[in-house]
């Protein structure tokens, strides 16, 4: 007992009783905190697939998008943009934004395929808009002409998209992305929705056929193989240019160096 | 005495060091084995090239990292090809380096001038040569050689004509005209207003006089953008919010700077970027330059719908599109 009390009067003994303290409180907060979000997992059969979304809704999106999906200071209203919108925001990851950065990048997926569809569902009954579609819905590979994909993908995607597909930049640091990888009912879905600073192309000004067309294009020069060496990154003169005048010029250099220098 | 400078004596050239394989046979022969791997390496490179050129397959592809899936073949030809020509070069340079003879030598230069005799012979030379030519007396020949000389140096003057003729009004016109239909770039229909939503962004050409082709020089003048925005995001005059149709707008794809299509559309800003030099225009206030190089706006086309609901061109241009040039016609901005 002594030495306890001894103990309890020791200098360091209110330093670690604090430490001690904060570290209970924290890990209680934390699991706390923990068990809302392990509740908020969908659960299925139990009531529709729009009412399902709009709880999703209502805890995921609505402290920027609105309550009512009606929009704010800081995020566009989405009455009216579809399933599509959704399925390709909330899909690629691009939704829920991780900061207000310059655009949406796409990252790894907050929400499963269940919940997007749950939350596609409900924003598609507030007004209607594009629908998702599906990879296998588009059977490109039968119906797309790359050919014609290529002269539309020249005229109303190169600018932004470069002219292989491999994205660019745009003003103040905001940038189209490469289409590399991308699934097709994504590609399909930003050109009918429009995200963030791409404009729509609509069935009217790209019908559905030859949209096709595209999606077949951008898969084949993905699967482009190199005839005649590295590709460089299929950007162009930038990285030729670079490597010219780094490694080319750099190596001519060096051997004239190595000429002027005295042998031993 | 103290006054007096020193005199600094010129040290003359440092003593000659000889190289390692100058004074070590050792050192010589490896240098000699040095060259010779160098030259192996090449021919072992010419080797490779044919070898592969014959028995690897020219569909085989392989997966490297980096560079990607990669045509074996053409890497192979490529490395073996390297290797020859630049391990002659650098086994010459080592040999040249390491080998070959190392001693300052002393050339005594001769003097310029030729010898006295020499220069009287090609005088008098000369002069016997001249006469027996008889251009002295024979003056029609010495006359008509001038004019055939003289007039050589016209027609590299007559040439230059091939720097003009000058455009004239070629580039200050397009094939836009009042009533002109827009026609949707690639594949050539006419467009309903109805069927552009906002956001969208369609490329358009004008169509064109049955019998007339359409040329790329005319393509590169004529190209047009066509963008939907809502109608209360306009900050336009009233002339130019009246050359618009329910919110949708036409600009000239060619950027005033050097021409390049200005085709980057920022749906959420209204932006418009060029590519090459960043130009950027705002589209809500005509096209307005808000960063870049570009001197002018991009010019707005002049827009309604027919009895069909197409749209057509309301009237042409009102200022040449593109860059600008000397004869460009600034009337009107």
């Amino acid at each position: 007992m002594k030495r306890i009390s001894s103990f309890r009067r020791h200098r360091i003994a209110g330093p670690i009783l604090v430490v001690a303290a904060l570290f209970t409180i924290a890990t209680a907060f934390g699991v706390a905190s923990a068990l809302p979000s392990a509740q908020m997992t969908v659960a299925s059969g139990t009531s529709t697939l729009v009412s399902q979304g709009k709880e999703l809704f209502l805890r995921g999106c609505s402290s920027c998008h609105g309550l009512h999906a009606e929009g704010g200071g800081i995020a566009p209203s989405l009455i009216g943009v579809g399933s599509a919108a959704v399925d390709f925001q909330v899909g690629t990851g691009r939704m829920p934004m991780a900061d207000m950065s310059q655009q949406a990048m796409q990252k790894k997926p907050l929400y499963n395929p269940q919940e997007t569809a749950a939350l596609a569902a409900y924003v598609a009954s507030l007004a209607p808009g594009p629908a998702a579609v599906t990879n296998e819905s588009l059977n490109y590979e039968r119906d797309g002409n790359a050919a014609n994909g290529g002269t539309l993908f020249r005229t109303n995607c190169a600018m932004c998209h470069n002219f292989a597909g491999q994205g660019g930049a745009l003003t103040n640091g905001k940038y189209a992305p490469s289409l590399m990888g991308v699934d097709p009912k994504y590609i399909y879905e930003a050109m009918v929705t429009g995200p963030q600073s791409m404009p729509k192309f609509t069935n009217a000004t790209i019908t559905p056929q030859e949209k096709l067309d595209i999606i077949k294009w951008i898969q084949s020069a993905d699967h482009e193989q190199n005839l005649g060496g590295a590709s460089l990154g299929r950007v162009g003169p930038v990285t030729e240019g670079l490597l010219g005048w780094v490694l080319g010029l750099g190596l001519l250099i060096g051997a004239a160096a190595w000429l002027a220098m005295k042998a031993k | 005495m103290s006054n007096q400078i020193e005199r600094f004596q010129d040290p003359g050239l440092p003593e000659h060091v000889h190289r390692n394989a100058d004074v070590d046979p050792r050192a010589a022969k490896r240098a000699e084995q040095q060259v010779a791997i160098l030259f192996l390496l090449s021919a072992a490179g010419t080797v490779l090239t044919i070898a592969s050129y014959i028995y690897v397959k020219s569909s085989t592809f392989v997966y490297l990292p980096v560079m990607g899936r990669t045509n074996l073949q053409q890497l192979l030809l490529g490395i073996g090809l390297t290797a020859a020509t630049l391990f002659i070069g650098l086994g010459a340079i080592q040999w040249a380096k390491k080998l070959m003879p190392d001693e300052e030598v002393i050339a005594e230069r001769h003097e310029f001038r030729s010898e006295e005799v020499d220069r009287e012979e090609l005088v008098s030379t000369f002069k016997e040569r001249a006469d027996a030519s008889g251009i002295g007396r024979r003056s029609l020949i010495k006359r008509t050689l001038g004019v055939a000389l003289g007039l050589v140096g016209l027609s590299p003057l007559v040439l230059l004509r091939d720097t003009g003729p000058m455009p004239g009004e070629y580039l200050n016109k397009t094939d836009w005209a009042t009533g002109t239909r827009l026609l949707r770039d690639p594949d050539g229909q006419p467009i309903l207003a109805s069927d552009i939503e906002v956001g969208a962004v369609t490329q358009v050409l004008p169509e064109l006089p049955a019998g007339v082709e359409r040329t790329l020089e005319n393509t590169g003048k004529d190209a047009v953008l066509l963008l939907r925005l809502r109608p209360e995001d306009f900050n336009l005059d009233p002339e130019r919010l009246s050359w618009t149709h329910e919110g949708i707008i036409a600009f000239s794809k060619i950027c005033t700077h050097m021409g390049c299509a200005v085709a980057l559309y920022e749906q959420q800003t209204h932006h418009l970027l060029c590519p090459c030099h960043q130009s950027t225009f705002d589209v809500t206030r005509a096209a307005k330059v808000i960063f870049g190089p570009a001197a002018r706006p991009l010019p707005q086309l002049a827009i309604t719908v027919d009895a069909d609901g197409h749209l057509i061109a309301k009237q042409p241009f009102t200022v040449p599109v593109g860059p600008s040039f000397w004869e460009r016609n600034s009337s009107n901005g």
